[in-house]
């Protein structure tokens, strides 16, 4: 019974447009079929959070002596979402020096990720 | 060094009393075991002045309730504390209800009271109070009645009592009292106090007090009462408005604050927990169903916050003022209501109790009963304020919008004798966090004041004492906790 | 007393104040910004999550670096600005009081006045809860500043009540502090805030998102110790016996936003039922020569649509000095726009019928979501004027339509249309 191999590995809750399909993703046999969605914007979505999801990441960094303690920073990229963590870690262990400016690279290739940490505004000396 | 009074208990009573007393030539001392004064009954109280009509005849909070409001008028007059004299009616909604109105103006007419009236015509009250009911059929109406409120005329007793002398010990919890060859010591967790004279104004825990020293002839049982507050913009009040009363309580009120707010409340339920403060669905639901027999149209909607408060009520229902059979030890408890009324009378008659036990009433040559007015942005106009601003560039700086409150004023609460050392200090001294949005603008700002004005860590900042800190950690410090502890494993 | 005088004052630097002075600038008009904060930007500094700036720049920003554009140009232009000046009081005369440490107190007269202060959050949804008053409850924004500006961590573990936007993004903030989430209450069916962010911020991290559920009790008398939370029915009672505790030491609420008008109001402007000044088409309040625009208007999904917002604003203001200033105009006739069923409020409040033939933008909310509905304009005579079918509408959803009235044949005499989102007929027939 080949129809045995069919299942829904994951349901993925398309967020481009406030409709919110839920796209299944579904293998049967080797191959990885999506229903569910109602656009083709969807289904790149689904694609790309099946296979490799990725999130840019929004956090600040510890400043020494500037006008504020903490300067908000990002990833230029998208990184991969199982890793995010681990570079949260890295950047809670990092301070920096003002002046600062935005897109200033922080941090350079983060974990080798291919993704700087950039800062997200200006920042004064204190 | 051996005071010459102690007092126990910083709330009304006890600040008051120290107050008063500070006029003699004495050594005295306030402990309060929380981070504040005016941190118990007085924080949570309907703020009324009361007429005194309302306790039957043979109970001694009568007296002092009625000689009590008297003195208001000279109080107010020193110790600029917000005082409005705007007149009470006691509501009656049945017919049957204006003997006993009547009853009440003619013993409370022949013990002194001022003014006491009984209304009939119903287009004169609702002339009077034009929020209250369609079925009001009489009303008593008390025009010395008066509101206040509770816990800045403490402030303003204890500023006025640390200016002529009296020594505040906050944080002090009395843990025993020793009574060795007429001296007591008292023992907190970090200090000891000796004193000659003892006066237990420990509220809730005026029993526990009195049994330290061996007196165990009373009991006080905590009565919870909850409170619902309505926006400024939402009702305007002219009186305070009572029910009728019954055999059990004055009932639920409905009364304007000082500040303009209006309030409906207390409830009266006897707990055992002497810490619980907390309110309840059912209780906030009672008084809202009560209040409106009397103002039908309660701004339900414009609530804009719900507490309660604890009465220490004593199991003879009276004031239990003492000066007891430990000689130097005097007995101020069960100051239920009309507790706030009395405050002033209760302290006279432990002046001439002191007198009795030899205590040097000698009156201070430097006495000064004039607490000045704390100075207001609000008061100031555009001039004046631009000559605050350029003299101390502190008025110029808004930490709260909602009232409009500059940094100075939160440093002189700070710096205020006997000031604030906590947000909820700061909050109640002068009002950031009081308004609209209920402290989401300031809040950051106020702990920023706080931690430079008393030089702490902003974690270490606090909303009212041991255990209430506002922030747990710098950002970052939880996040590496939790890689270091997992290096370790 | 130290004396300005600028054509245009603009109160408040945030998104919406900042873009508005920056189109009046650049019709070579003088402007002057005053800000209560110590620098310019706004709430979006504190906003460090990306999303922002699709609309204004194609491309996703964080909001500092949205800010910061914005920031660069004023620097730019050399628009003047007050940082931590608090506007104490404004007039109809377009007197602007403020104060500030170092000047004292502040009198600026000008031509017209651009409010942009922007809102604040609710508390409301505390002020019912019963039980203590603890340590450890915040509004979610005020907790976003502590830990994104001031550097601090309000708690360990959370329960956020209310699934608006701030309060899930904030959620994932503190997840990736190293904080735990436990709960996002909600006391509605649906999710108030954005899809996205349901998505993104609580279901990537496992936070379970409780809907019909309120917080019913605060637990603790020191710090907060935990939460009872409830199931609500219907009308948002509590349904006995379906109460669960949930232990933790902080509680956020992210209740909702409402515009700040205490000024506003001093002022003498009318403020409509959304707590926005009344504006008519031109983002003009019922004094002459005061506008409004951004989240002290109405609170706005999206810092994309402040800024188009502020720059209408900006555009009106120049068009009010450049022909309006100073003149004697004929009696204003306007037309009144009333929320009809399913429109929590809708702006413009008012129309000038001087300007019939221009485009009006109409931006409201509907009350609760709908699938395949009706958008219709009716006049005071129930003549439908205009039509739109939607497929989805929710609360959080700010609605945007740009129509030209007369050019849909309303009746120049009519007073007043009522915009109405309803079930279209043929669904409600196609059910049968």
């Amino acid at each position: 019974m080949s129809e045995s191999s069919v299942s829904v590995v994951k349901v993925i809750r398309c967020i481009v447009c406030p409709t919110g399909c839920q796209i299944q993703a579904i293998s049967k046999g080797s191959d990885i079929i999506f229903e569910g969605y109602t656009c083709k914007r969807g289904l790149e979505y689904a694609e790309q959070e099946f296979y490799e999801p990725k999130r840019i990441l929004t956090t600040t960094i510890r400043v020494e002596d500037g006008f504020l303690p903490l300067i908000p920073v990002r990833t230029d990229k998208p990184i991969f979402k199982e890793k995010l963590f681990e570079v949260l870690i890295e950047i809670a262990k990092t301070v920096v020096k003002p002046p600062v400016k935005m897109g200033d690279i922080l941090i350079e290739n983060i974990l080798e990720l291919d993704s700087n940490i950039i800062a997200s505004r200006d920042l004064a000396k204190k | 060094m051996i005071y010459d009074v102690i007092i126990i208990g910083g709330g009304v009573t006890g600040c008051c009393i120290a107050r008063n007393l500070s006029k003699y030539d004495l050594k005295i001392a306030l402990l309060e075991k929380e981070a504040d004064i005016a941190s118990g009954t007085t924080k949570a109280n309907s703020g009324v002045v009361h007429a005194g009509f309302a306790s039957p005849r043979e109970y001694v909070k009568r007296d002092m309730c009625i000689e009590g409001n008297k003195l208001y008028t000279q109080a107010f007059e020193e110790l600029n504390f917000s005082f409005q004299r705007i007149g009470s009616f006691v509501v009656a909604l049945e017919d049957n209800q204006i003997v006993k109105l009547e009853e009440q103006r003619k013993q409370g007419t022949q013990d002194g009271i001022p003014g006491l009236e009984v209304i009939l015509d119903k287009k004169k009250i609702k002339y009077m109070e034009p929020n209250i009911t369609d079925d009001v059929v009489g009303v008593l109406h008390a025009p010395t009645a008066g509101i206040v409120s509770p816990y800045g005329m403490t402030y303003a007793l204890a500023e006025n009592a640390a200016m002529n002398g009296v020594k505040f010990f906050r944080n002090q919890k009395v843990r025993r009292i020793n009574h060795q060859n007429y001296t007591f010591v008292i023992k907190t967790k970090d200090k000891e106090f000796k004193a000659n004279n003892v006066i237990n104004a420990a509220g809730v825990y005026g029993a526990k007090i009195s049994k330290m020293v061996g007196l165990d002839y009373f009991k006080i049982m905590p009565r919870k009462g909850e409170y619902i507050i309505f926006d400024r913009n939402a009702m305007h009040l002219n009186k305070i408005l009572f029910p009728t009363p019954t055999k059990v309580s004055k009932g639920i009120l409905i009364c304007p604050t000082v500040s303009g707010n209006t309030f409906v409340g207390p409830n009266a339920h006897n707990i055992t927990d002497k810490k619980d403060i907390s309110t309840t669905e059912a209780g906030l639901k009672e008084i809202l169903e009560s209040g409106r027999n009397l103002v039908p149209n309660l701004p339900v909607r414009a609530s804009i916050r719900n507490f309660a408060g604890l009465r220490a009520v004593p199991d003879t229902y009276d004031f239990v003022i003492d000066n007891t059979d430990v000689y130097g030890f005097i007995n101020v408890v069960g100051i239920l209501s009309p507790g706030l009324s009395s405050c002033y009378a209760i302290a006279k008659r432990v002046i001439e109790f002191l007198e009795l036990l030899g205590a040097n009433m000698t009156v201070k040559e430097d006495y000064n009963p004039i607490r000045p007015k704390p100075e207001r942005f609000k008061d100031f106009s555009k001039i004046e304020l631009d000559i605050k601003i350029k003299e101390d560039p502190t008025w110029g700086r808004i930490i709260c919008r909602c009232e409009t409150i500059p940094e100075r004023e939160i440093i002189d609460a700070i710096h205020s004798p006997v000031g604030a050392t906590t947000l909820d200090g700061i909050k109640f001294r002068c009002r950031p966090g009081m308004g609209r949005c209920q402290g989401g603008f300031c809040r950051p700002r106020l702990i920023e004041i706080l931690s430079r004005e008393l030089n702490i860590p902003y974690e270490d900042v606090v909303k009212m004492g041991e255990e209430t800190n506002f922030l747990v950690a710098k950002t970052k410090e939880i996040a590496l906790q939790s890689v270091e502890g997992g290096n370790k494993e | 007393m130290k004396k300005y005088k600028s054509d245009v004052v603009v109160i408040g630097a945030g998104a919406g104040g900042l873009a508005a002075a920056i189109e009046v600038k650049k019709a070579d008009l003088e402007v002057l910004i005053i800000e209560r904060d110590k620098e310019l930007g706004g709430i979006t500094l504190q906003c460090i999550h990306n999303g922002f700036g699709l609309k204004e720049f194609e491309e996703e920003l964080t909001g500092p670096e949205y800010a910061q554009r914005f920031i660069n140009q004023v620097k730019e232009l050399k628009i003047p600005f007050l940082l931590d000046s608090m506007v104490i009081e404004i007039t109809k005369e377009k007197l602007v009081y403020a104060v500030n440490r170092n000047e004292g107190l502040i009198e600026i007269e000008a031509k017209a006045i651009i409010l942009a202060m922007g809102c604040r959050e609710k508390t409301r949804g505390a002020i019912n809860i019963p039980g203590f008053r603890p340590a450890g409850i915040y509004t979610a924004g005020q907790a976003q500043r502590f830990v994104n500006i001031e550097g601090y961590l309000p708690g360990n573990t959370y329960v956020i009540l209310g699934s608006g936007d701030i309060g899930m993004i904030m959620a994932r903030r503190l997840t990736w502090e190293g904080c735990k989430v436990k709960a996002v209450v909600e006391i509605q069916p649906y999710v108030s805030g954005l899809l996205r962010n349901q998505v993104q911020c609580l279901e990537d991290y496992d936070i379970p998102l409780i809907t019909s559920y309120t917080v019913t009790k605060i637990h603790g008398r020191e710090r907060i110790k935990g939460v009872t939370v409830s199931k609500v029915g219907r009308n948002f009672d509590r349904i006995i016996g379906s109460d669960k505790f949930i232990e933790c030491d902080t509680l956020l609420l992210s209740v909702g936003l409402i515009p700040e008008n205490e000024l506003t109001l001093e002022a003498g402007a009318e403020l409509s039922k959304n707590g926005g000044p009344l504006v008519d088409e031109n983002l003009e309040t019922t004094i002459d020569g005061i506008f409004a625009c951004g989240n002290v208007l109405q609170v706005h999904d999206l810092v994309d649509l402040v800024t188009a917002e502020a720059k209408r604003a900006g555009k009106n203001v120049i068009e009010y000095i450049n022909s309006r200033y100073g003149k004697d105009l004929m009696k204003k006739e306007i037309i009144k726009c009333v929320p009809g069923e399913n429109v929590n409020y809708v702006k413009p409040d008012i129309i000038n019928k001087r300007n019939l033939s221009e485009e009006i933008i109409f931006t409201f909310r509907v009350r609760h979501p709908d699938r395949r509905v009706l958008i219709q304009f009716k006049d005071n005579l129930q003549k439908i004027i205009y039509k739109k079918n939607k497929f989805y509408v929710i609360p959080s959803e700010m609605l945007e339509l740009n129509i030209n009235l007369e050019e849909s044949g309303i009746n120049p005499d009519c007073k007043s249309i009522t915009i109405d989102v309803i079930p279209r007929p043929e669904v409600l027939i196609e059910e049968d």
